[in-house]
């Protein structure tokens, strides 16, 4: 295989890995005001990703940079030309990382209220605009012969897009609703797989609408088979929660959001932006990528230590395995240890 | 304003205010992960207790490191898009590794560290400090490298035809002589930066105590002179790497030495002036207070060496940038740095490096053999210790990033040809705004925190319920150790 296709798999790889992690850390924080009535059961839902959710966002530096590295035509287009949406995500990103760890620095109501507020929208604008953003790029754009976005913001804002969007956000609603209901225990377990399967069943039908619209647009049989297996995914989630099997629930969601990514992408290939204009140029693996020898640097380096990477990651899951419920939530938090 | 002034003063104001938190959570983390090892090692709980208050605020700092970093990742791409397709080749291999051996181990093993008290033994989980401490050094390394690259570009060949500076020597990337020289300095400069701020805080509480014989006491003391003692080593090992650094620079980028010394003429010996008195432009002085062949010792490391100025060099640079080579990504020009930038700044950093090793040493003496220092000066000194090097590492980066101008990348690009072609000023305007005010915002709300925490001090360990241990299937209905 071409070395410049290796990299177009990595960098679709560490997009799935993203939306799969990411995806439920944002749902969670989205469903902080629904399934959190009291302070104890919202800090209950936060501390069911507080030691991951960092872990799981280094999945999007990561993939920027390997863009960057990678595809440098792809990575100066892409971020020049979604200037606004992509400044709204670094936002959102910001006030959303502080919240995890301030929230709990200071025993004020008001305080507290300020930060769930900000975890609330900080999980929901990147959860709809990374959908967005992906719609656009498989849509494509106004790229000009010099490889410049010439659009504009609301150039993106296409029906399509907006149903990338809403897709995103409820697959993460849903994902987040999973996760929450695998590792929470008491009521709010209860409350989330039943939210789960109601979302779950909204989510697949824009998913579907989706990822149909999509194949008729650009996909091959490579990416309907991939949103086959995910849409098959997403349902034996559905129905894993309705019977109570929420392991299998969990991985229900897991899967069809990879799965659905990788479709995204194996839609979207040999292109990586392509152009709408009539004299424009189209982004591809091949006219946006590095040189051989950065590509050959960045394969040993990522064969090395990606590996490295998951078991140390997956072993954090295994340490913080077990359920929380609200009497394991200690009074105080103001020490960083015990008490 | 012009696109380009606007995402210069983003990339300066967000790069700076990265830059306050970064030196502290690279050498917090080692400070914090010694504590720990410490208390392991003695059982002395001491080390417990500031294990557990340096490790908040440590907490306190990572966060808004982390976040102010993911704007630094992709500013690049938005409003340096022409730089980014011409570098990236070279320049984004260095930051994809970063994030992928940094960022990665960092982030794990500090959300392990942070909520494992009650799950992982004891030398695990200092070992998790450990490793964050080694993700923060990585991190260092490879966006260093970067940088560096920036300054003395090595081991690419310009390709015409795709117009990009292409790699073809990735080790020579790795090793550049600019980054041999930068990494320890930046790494030591965080160290010693990590250390004023805790012998800073530590002695504020010293003060307070009123038996000098407590426990408390005894504590503090141990972080005051410790830091105090680190502080002058690192301090030390800055200086001396800052020589070295001087000199490889005034081989690469001989404009910036004359820049730094606002050196019109070339001298030789050229003398080094302590501080001067002039015109803004630092054409004619008016006063000068100057020690004879110091600069021809820094730049050559011979004391009567030869000190080229500004303005032989900008003739010899307009002899070879001046023909545009084709590619565009420069233009003929004038290449002088904005010297009174780069004259005060690189004075600002060597002499408030001085200055915090000054107070480091005072305090030493001071705190000899049990001693509690009463005195105002020395107390307003050591609460002034922690801004010395913090604002010495600002100034470090204005002087070496503005003594690099005009060029983005040294002898290849102008930082003018670098900015986004298709971004308008609005849409930078908005993202400059946006950033600036919620930087703003962060920066009160951090420090209201860090007070709180500092003043709120150490809990006491009263029994052994209070020291850390490991959970087991009995204990699942405990409440956690440490939970948001
Ligand atoms: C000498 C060290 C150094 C320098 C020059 C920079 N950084 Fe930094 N950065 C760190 C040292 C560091 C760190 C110590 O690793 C941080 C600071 C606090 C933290 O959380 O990690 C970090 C965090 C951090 C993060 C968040 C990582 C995470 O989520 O865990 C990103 C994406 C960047 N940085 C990117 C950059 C870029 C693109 C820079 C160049 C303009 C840059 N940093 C300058
Ligand atoms: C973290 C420490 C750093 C600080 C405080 C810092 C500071 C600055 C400042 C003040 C400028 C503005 C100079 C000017 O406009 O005249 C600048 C420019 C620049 N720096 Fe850095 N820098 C840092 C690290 C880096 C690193 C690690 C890189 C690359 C990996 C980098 C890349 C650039 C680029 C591309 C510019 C050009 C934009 C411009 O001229 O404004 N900087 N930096
Ligand atoms: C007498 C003492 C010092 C000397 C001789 C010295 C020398 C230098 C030189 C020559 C540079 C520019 C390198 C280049 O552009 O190629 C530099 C940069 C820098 N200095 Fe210093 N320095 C001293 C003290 C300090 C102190 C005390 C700190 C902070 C605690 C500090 C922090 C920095 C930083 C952050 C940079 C920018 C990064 C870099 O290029 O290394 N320096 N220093």
């Amino acid at each position: 295989m071409e070395l410049t296709t290796v990299w177009f798999a990595l960098i679709a790889i560490l997009w799935m890995g993203y939306f799969a992690l990411e995806g439920f850390d944002f749902g969670v924080g989205m469903l902080l005001p629904v399934l959190g009535r009291t302070d104890r059961e919202r800090r209950v839902l936060i501390n069911t990703i507080g030691p991951v959710w960092d872990g799981n966002e280094v999945w999007l530096l990561v993939a920027g940079g390997a863009t960057f590295a990678a595809f440098p035509e792809w990575y100066a287009t892409l971020f020049s030309g979604f200037y606004l949406p992509l400044l709204l995500i670094l936002v959102a990103l910001i006030v959303r990382g502080l919240a995890f760890e301030y929230r709990h620095k200071r025993e004020d109501a008001q305080w507290k209220r300020r930060w769930d507020a900000v975890l609330f929208f900080g999980s929901l604008v990147p959860a709809l605009l990374w959908g967005v953003a992906f719609a656009n790029i498989l849509r494509g754009v106004p790229i000009d012969a010099d490889l410049e976005y010439t659009g504009g913001f609301f150039n993106l804002l296409t029906p399509y897009a907006l149903l990338g969007g809403a897709m995103t956000l409820l697959l993460f609603l849903t994902h987040g609703a999973m996760f929450i209901a695998l590792k929470t225990d008491g009521s709010i377990r209860y409350a989330a797989r039943t939210l789960a399967v109601k979302l779950g069943v909204v989510a697949a039908v824009v998913a579907v609408a989706f990822l149909g619209w999509t194949q008729l647009k650009t996909g091959d049989a490579a990416s309907a088979l991939a949103f086959l297996v995910a849409a098959l995914a997403l349902v034996g989630g559905i129905a894993a929660a309705a019977a109570g099997r929420e392991g299998w629930a969990f991985l229900g969601t897991f899967v069809a959001i990879a799965v659905g990514v990788a479709g995204l992408f194996l839609a979207l290939f040999p292109d990586v932006m392509p152009s709408t204009l009539a004299g424009g140029t189209s982004l591809t693996t091949t006219n946006a990528a590095a040189t051989a020898y950065t590509l050959k640097i960045m394969t040993v380096v990522a064969a090395i230590f990606t590996p490295l990477v998951l078991a140390y990651q997956a072993w954090t899951y295994w340490v913080f395995r077990k359920r929380i419920a609200v009497h394991h939530i200690p009074e105080t938090v103001l020490a960083a240890g015990p008490r | 304003m012009d696109p380009l002034d606007i995402a210069r003063w983003q990339f300066g104001i967000t790069t700076v205010y990265h830059f306050m938190f970064v030196p502290i959570s690279i050498g917090l983390s080692a400070m914090v992960a010694y504590y720990e090892t410490r208390w392991l090692r003695s059982r002395d709980t001491a080390y417990l207790r500031l294990t557990r208050f340096f490790g908040k605020l440590f907490l306190i700092n990572f966060a808004i490191g982390v976040v102010t970093g993911i704007v630094q990742e992709f500013q690049f791409g938005m409003n340096w898009s022409d730089y980014s397709r011409f570098v990236g080749d070279v320049f984004g291999a260095p930051l994809a590794i970063e994030g992928l051996l940094a960022f990665f181990l960092e982030s794990t093993f500090l959300g392990l560290w942070i909520f494992g008290w009650d799950r992982l033994p004891g030398r695990l989980h200092a070992g998790c400090m450990w490793l964050v401490h080694l993700g923060t050094l990585f991190s260092a390394w490879f966006i260093l490298a970067a940088n560096s690259w920036m300054q003395h570009p090595v081991g690419f060949a310009f390709n015409p035809d795709t117009g990009r500076a292409e790699m073809n020597d990735f080790a020579a990337v790795m090793f550049n002589k600019v980054q041999l020289v930068t990494f320890p300095h930046v790494v030591l400069a965080a160290y010693m930066t990590a250390a004023a701020f805790v012998v800073g805080i530590a002695f504020w509480h010293l003060r307070r105590q009123s038996d000098p014989a407590s426990e408390d006491a005894g504590m503090w003391r141990k972080a005051v002179r410790g830091g105090a003692a680190f502080v002058l080593v690192t301090g030390l090992g800055v200086v001396v790497v800052g020589d070295f650094q001087g000199k490889v620079m005034t081989e690469v980028q001989p404009m910036k030495m004359a820049a730094a010394e606002a050196l019109y003429e070339t001298e030789q010996p050229a003398p080094f002036s302590v501080f001067t008195i002039g015109t803004p432009d630092g054409k004619t002085e008016k006063f000068s207070l100057t020690v004879p062949n110091l600069l021809s010792f820094l730049a050559t490391g011979d004391f009567d060496g030869e000190v080229k100025g500004i303005n032989e060099l900008r003739e010899q640079y307009q002899e070879t940038y001046g023909e545009d080579p084709g590619a565009a990504y420069y233009s003929a020009g004038d290449y002088t740095p904005y010297v009174p930038v780069t004259y005060w700044s690189f004075r600002f950093m060597m002499g408030l490096g001085f200055a915090a090793m000054a107070v480091a040493l005072w305090l030493l003496w001071a705190t000899r053999r049990g001693r509690i220092p009463g005195g105002r000066l020395l107390y307003t000194a050591v609460l002034l210790l922690p801004f010395m090097p913090l604002l010495a590492n600002s100034a470090g980066w204005i002087f070496t990033e503005m003594g690099r101008q005009p060029w983005a990348v040294f002898g290849l690009m102008t930082t003018a040809s670098a900015v986004s072609p298709g971004v308008s000023a609005t849409e930078m305007l908005i993202s400059l705004i946006t950033l600036t005010l919620l930087y703003g915002v962060l920066a009160v709300i951090e420090v209201r925190l860090l007070l709180t925490a500092i003043t709120t001090g150490v809990e006491p360990i009263t029994g052994v319920d209070d020291l850390p241990k490991v959970r087991t299937d009995a204990d699942d209905d405990q409440p956690l150790a440490f939970a948001y």
